[in-house]
């Protein structure tokens, strides 16, 4: 009995994750639109509902409605497990984020090795449903995906590494415990590099703008997805808008204080913030991160492929090496207000 | 209970993956399935308690080693019918070799010298994993007690590593490289010349080199 009241205690936990989460993917859309209307002096969607903010719920029963189209000669199973495998990853990570002071579904000592693992199984959607579709430019795009992502997670792997030797522990809670104070003693300071670091590869692991060269219409229709239709389609976009979501997350609990105020331990304006639940905190410094997905889409244009390349293996990994190193240096000294 | 219950459903998935990895006639199919055994095997570990390296077989093996190999599968155009005509004829050399492996296998787990208890003891105290987190324990034994061979381990890795960019280090003639670098800093004197047009100093001197253009 205790076990089942246990499960089912779980069960409504994860739901109070993934529904918000799935609604804020659906509003991100909309953001994305609007924001980047904005910045190309357009209006956006503002047909369906007030100010157009019907328009996802209009899209997703678009893509309800239509028919899944599986193409001649494709591998039928796994062109349907494709997505799955996709959304899968991009959604059980979400498991380990801390939200606020105690609000996490299960607080593992390894939470940063575990994020980290279940991002890196995302490219398989990706492979498969580019080899499942049978289809030349899924397949190009595929494989510009896989080079790409595993190229960004060595990045990516160090940046976290950084933040892991900073706050001494692999827990996400513990990590963000570590941050506690006015917004200087965030890790975003002492660990610059390695926060611009992993902001970049996160977009490209994300496989977004000016990075999205698995997709580049320009070149190749549609990359991965281009054979997909209906749900299937619809799952591929929200596994890449949750993992957007979820990168933000990230940079937010490793490199912004996680749910900590700005302004904590400020005499005057810290206790005028006192009554601003961290979730609220959290929430907005995602947004922030988020915004800057959309603004990067429209105002960068896309990288060419050899460059990429290049500035994963040749910039940013010897960057975050480096920084590795000055920050042991900073670590032994006690330097700072950050490792006393 | 429950942890028994998980751990048969998983190594009963382990094990069917891993005999299709080598039934598959399908080559992809054949990788997929050694993922699905990896990953299997990483749950394994977890429920015995070994969160650590449940989660970096994940990460190493599931989210780099095998996204390559599948890369290079997927590239590849294996000829299976080819792959598939020389099973009888090298049975006779496979087989014996397979039930030395068997033998030799049963042998020794059946011998009992892998029991826990015939394990040598650690020449120092082990902190409690259940209490520190077995990551820490793993760090700390890691760098106390086997750092020689840790390192050792490093050294090698290292080694593959340079041998293996050395192997795809090749200069070829001809190949244009673009170098951001020297783009970049590239000046105006380099590229641009000013060419007084023709007749326009009005002195009657031409030092224009490319008259008419």
């Amino acid at each position: 009995m205790a076990v089942l009241s246990e499960v089912i205690w779980t069960l409504f936990k994860i739901s109070l994750i993934v529904g918000p989460l799935i609604l804020a993917v659906a509003y991100l859309t909309y953001a994305e639109r609007k924001v980047i209307g904005a910045i190309q002096l357009r209006n956006g969607p503002n047909r369906v509902g007030p100010y157009g903010l019907l328009q996802p719920f209009a899209d997703v029963f678009k893509l309800l409605f239509k028919e899944v189209i599986l193409p001649t000669n494709a591998n039928r199973f796994l062109f349907l497990v494709a997505p799955l495998l996709s959304i899968m990853p991009a959604l059980a990570a979400w498991a380990v984020i801390p939200f606020g002071e105690g609000m996490v579904l299960a607080d593992i000592n390894a939470g940063l090795l575990y994020i980290l693992a279940m991002t890196s199984m995302g490219v398989y959607g990706v492979i498969i449903a580019g080899w499942a579709s049978n289809s030349k430019y899924a397949m190009l795009g595929a494989m510009r995906a896989a080079a790409q992502i595993v190229s960004y997670e060595i990045a990516m792997g160090f940046a976290l590494v950084g933040a892991l030797m900073a706050a001494g522990t692999l827990n996400m809670t513990g990590i963000v415990q570590a941050q506690s104070g006015p917004f200087w003693h965030w890790f975003w300071l002492p660990l610059l590099p390695l926060f611009i670091t992993y902001w970049i590869s996160g977009v490209a692991e994300t496989n977004r703008a000016p990075f999205d060269v698995a997709e580049g219409e320009s070149e190749i229709v549609a990359g991965f997805h281009v054979e997909y239709s209906g749900v299937a389609f619809a799952v591929f976009f929200l596994a890449e808008y949750a993992n957007m979501i979820l990168i933000s997350g990230l940079a937010v609990i490793l490199f912004m204080g996680g749910w900590y105020s700005p302004f904590e331990g400020i005499p005057l304006l810290g206790p005028m913030f006192d009554w601003v639940p961290g979730l609220v905190w959290f929430v907005l410094k995602v947004g922030i991160f988020l915004y800057l997905y959309l603004a990067f889409r429209a105002t960068f244009p896309r990288y060419r492929y050899d460059q990429i390349m290049k500035l994963g293996w040749k910039v940013l990994i010897p960057v975050t090496v480096v920084w590795l190193f000055v920050l042991a240096a900073m670590i032994l000294t006690g330097f700072g207000p950050w490792f006393d | 209970m429950i942890e028994k219950l998980l751990f048969y459903v998983f190594a009963a998935i382990l094990i069917f993956a891993a005999t299709m990895v080598i039934t598959a006639r399908n080559p992809v199919h054949a990788a997929l399935f050694l993922v699905l055994a990896f990953f299997n095997s990483a749950v394994l570990w977890v429920i015995a308690g070994a969160e650590f390296l449940g989660i970096v077989l994940v990460l190493v093996y599931v989210g780099a080693v095998m996204v390559l190999f599948l890369f290079v599968v997927m590239m590849l155009d294996i000829n299976l019918a080819k792959l598939r005509e020389g099973f009888i004829r090298h049975l006779y050399i496979g087989l014996p070799i397979a039930a030395v492996i068997v033998v030799q296998m049963i042998l020794v787990v059946s011998s009992g010298a892998m029991a826990p208890a015939e394990m040598p003891e650690a020449t120092m105290p082990i902190p409690d994993p259940a209490e520190t987190g077995n990551t820490t324990v793993i760090g700390g034994v890691l760098y106390t007690v086997y750092v020689y061979p840790f390192e050792l381990a490093a050294v090698i890795l290292l080694v593959a590593i340079i041998a293996s960019i050395m192997l795809t280090l090749r200069r070829r003639e001809g190949v244009k490289h673009q170098d951001i670098g020297e783009q970049v800093n590239v000046r105006k004197e380099d590229r641009l010349r000013m060419a007084r047009s023709f007749g326009g100093s009005g002195d009657g001197r031409n030092d224009n080199k490319y008259p008419g253009r």
